[in-house]
């Protein structure tokens, strides 16, 4: 059989041999966390806290104004000893609760199971979702009730789960899928009953068939619940790329996956849903790697959020040879951050350290018009005309060759033997389009 | 904690590149070009070398000297003209004097390359230029054809085909395996093949180009075949003979002067292919290959414009 896919995209290395076998292990809980009071999308959280006050593990701790927006809770039960600006994996200061770990493990008394979660409402439980912090765990963080949340004129037919995990290095979904197959298919129960919708579909790349098996077996008591097994090849992770590949339907430009009819969450949303929904436990923690050529012994973790990436590194055999970038997610569309003492957030799914021994080449050369971009563009876009129109200014052309629809997705620097920095001229690009429009809304 | 003395490198996202390089892509054109460089030699002996060295050095050092003169330090366009002095040579004469040959050379990369912006940016496939421009120099010098091994002026097998006079045309598998009177580095079919499967294999080239321009030249002559009674052989002379070969794999594949959409490269492939047939038909020279990719050079902008790829999630694409 054909294996579902998307037109477009590359085949990277993707090095998961390196923790694809390893099992998860709890990261060692930090005498200190720090946790950020914004790791979401929307309006950054105030903090609820004073330095001096004693809280639960998983206590709120922060709250922000409106709709869009996500509480965060501790991660440890101690002592707040400082609310500060720090260092933000994202590149940003941001306001931060530093925790100091008293070792107790105690629950805040607001944690408690939910007696019986199968007698729950759909508003129920986006009520419950929105209490426990959950954001989406594949790294746009975007708060779940939001998604969830009915739209005048438009109803999910179906959620799908990304297991896909297309990112090289990073097998944190790949352990999880592995290790909680049940936990992620009642999460995904949760989630089709908080929106009403009877169908949902675990979407998993063909590189993980043991995950595959086992997520089958979990799902076969499930009525409604398959899973889709797709082509190996980057950005099938991609949330449109993805529901192409799942559904056949293209989310039209500007629209979102419900104006086709689909709900996308990564399959660690799912388990953070199931905890909160039957444990009423919030967002604390997430399953990550640490990878790359840059540490001694790469690993998956169970980790807290708050857990500087010096800790997790640490525990991973430290350092190996001269560090070039520590990269916050993965190597294709994360984030290099400026310093190791960076917290682990809610969005974080890897910690990846490149060694600088690998020759990389940073000089740029002239476009040669190879075309290697176009053909690769899991957007159809032309991303060798977008650079030349980002390098001339020209906003208003840009946005006529749809700019706006990159998904930076990384695929067109990949294979470009000039080595353009094409994603960092489109970024460049977009924010001048969107600034653009946001004066004219003025 | 961290053993770093020195500060993290923070950049753009991604952080993954594959081993490819414009060097290391014009390395590969120069390999692809080894089996038809032997074919040359074998066949046209030193003349061959010659010219062929006349091309490659005088295009290095134009080169040199372009970036020289407009301050651009080093780029990766050494090699590149290589690759353009070399594909130069493979349709020049063998018996044209060098320094023909090295002015052929220098007005391909000073005028044809350097003057339009230099490498990424000339509208034209220089080494076809070049040899455009030596043409309507010498049309003599340009048109003298030998025989291969023993260099015995004769005519090239297109020209004996327009002469329809009653000079005996060359067999199907000389033409194959380039033991006939020609441009240098275009008889061999075989040789051409070879490095042009290994461009395809490595990547480098897009299969729509060659197959949609070799397959149009075919249809076409084919046709023409049914109508004059001529038999199968006539369509597989028109594509062995000439430069079709050298053509479709070496120079309408040119990165820089081809369309970068799919649709638009079968669009190019199929005009350069009907020009070819009606100018080796209906037009005053023989061979048509060179001026064929030239006019399709200049529509390529206009190709590109109207195969833009409808955007996912488009409703109607820009024109």
């Amino acid at each position: 059989m054909r294996k579902a896919s998307f037109k477009g995209g590359i085949h990277p290395h993707g090095y998961k041999e390196l923790t694809s076998g390893k099992v998860t292990v709890p990261a060692r809980v930090p005498d200190k966390v720090y946790i950020p009071l914004s790791q979401h999308i929307g309006a950054p959280c105030a903090s609820l806290v004073l330095a001096g006050d004693r809280v639960g593990k998983g206590q709120k701790i922060g709250e922000g104004k409106g709709f869009v927006t996500a509480p965060i809770h501790a991660s440890v039960s101690g002592t707040v000893s400082a609310v500060e600006l720090r260092e933000h994996p994202g590149g940003s200061f941001v306001n931060c609760v530093v925790i100091e770990n008293d070792g107790k493990e105690e629950w805040a008394e607001t944690v408690k199971p939910h007696k019986s979660p199968a007698a729950l409402d759909s508003e129920q439980l986006r009520k419950i979702i929105f209490e426990a912090g959950i954001v989406g765990m594949g790294g746009a963080t975007f708060p779940s009730h939001v998604k969830y949340s009915p739209v005048e004129g438009k109803r999910a037919e179906v959620v799908i789960l990304n297991g896909i995990e297309c990112e090289p290095y990073l097998t944190a979904d790949h352990r999880l899928m592995v290790e909680k197959p049940d936990r992620i298919v009642a999460g995904l129960c949760y989630i089709m009953r908080s929106v009403c919708c009877g169908r949902g579909v675990i979407a998993v790349e063909d590189n993980k068939m043991d995950a595959v098996n086992l997520l089958e077996k979990a799902a076969a008591g499930e009525g409604g619940i398959t899973v889709h097994v797709l082509k190996e090849k980057y950005p099938q992770g991609s949330e449109k790329q993805l529901i192409y590949a799942c559904t056949g339907k293209q989310v039209p430009v500007g629209k979102l996956p419900l104006d086709v009819g689909v709900i996308v969450n990564n399959v660690g949303t799912a388990v953070a849903v199931a905890e909160a929904v039957e444990k009423g436990i919030p967002l604390i923690e997430r399953y990550i790697t640490v990878s790359g050529d840059g540490v001694r012994e790469p690993s998956n973790y169970l980790v807290r959020v708050g857990t500087l990436f010096k800790d997790l590194i640490a525990q991973s055999g430290g350092y190996a040879g001269n560090v070039e970038k520590i990269i916050a997610g993965g190597l294709m569309m994360g984030k290099a951050v400026f310093s190791d003492e960076v917290p682990v957030v809610k969005g974080s799914s890897g910690v990846v350290v490149i060694r600088n021994d690998a020759k990389r080449e940073f000089r740029e050369y002239g476009c040669v018009r190879c075309a290697k971009c176009v053909d690769v563009c899991p957007m159809f876009l032309e991303p060798t005309s977008l650079v030349k129109l980002a390098k001339m200014g020209a906003w208003e052309e840009a946005e006529k060759f749809h700019v706006t629809s990159c998904i930076e997705c990384g695929s067109c620097v990949y294979g470009c033997p000039a080595h353009i920095p094409l994603v960092q001229y489109v970024r460049r690009a977009k924010q001048a389009v969107l600034a653009a429009k946001a004066k004219e809304k003025k | 904690m961290t053993n770093q003395d020195s500060l993290l490198v923070v950049s753009s996202s991604p952080h993954l590149h594959s081993p490819d390089s414009v060097p290391a892509a014009m390395r590969d054109v120069l390999i692809a070009l080894v089996p038809a460089l032997i074919a040359a030699v074998y066949y046209f002996r030193l003349p061959a070398v010659m010219v062929i060295l006349a091309c490659v050095v005088s295009a290095w050092l134009a080169e040199l000297a372009c970036l020289k003169v407009m301050k651009k330090g080093t780029t990766t366009g050494e090699l590149s003209a290589v690759v353009t002095g070399l594909l130069l040579a493979f349709c020049l004469p063998p018996t044209l004097p060098p320094w023909m040959a090295v002015l052929g050379s220098v007005f391909a990369i000073v005028v044809a390359k350097h003057l339009f912006g230099g490498l990424g940016h000339n509208i034209f496939n220089p080494a076809l230029i070049g040899r455009a421009f030596l043409l309507a120099s010498f049309p003599v010098a340009m048109t003298t054809w030998v025989t291969p091994i023993d260099a015995v002026t004769t005519a090239s097998p297109l020209g004996i085909m327009k002469e329809a006079g009653g000079r005996q045309l060359p067999g199907i598998a000389d033409l194959f395996l380039g033991n006939v009177s020609g441009s240098l580095g275009e008889t061999s079919a075989l040789a051409l093949l070879i490095g042009g499967l290994y461009l395809l294999y490595r990547k480098h080239i897009d299969w729509r180009i060659p197959v949609s321009y070799l397959g149009t030249v075919f249809a076409l002559t084919s046709i023409v075949a049914s109508v004059k009674g001529n038999g199968m052989w006539y369509p597989v002379f028109h594509l062995l003979a000439g430069g079709l070969f050298l053509g479709a794999f070496f120079m309408a594949t040119d990165w820089v002067t081809s369309p970068v959409t799919k649709a638009g490269r079968i669009i190019f492939g199929v005009g350069a292919g009907i020009f070819v047939v009606l100018i080796r038909l209906k037009g005053g020279y023989p061979e048509g290959v060179c001026y064929s990719i030239l006019l399709m050079n200049v529509a390529t902008p206009l190709i590109d414009r109207y195969t833009k790829a409808r955007v996912f999630g488009g409703v109607k694409s820009h024109a």
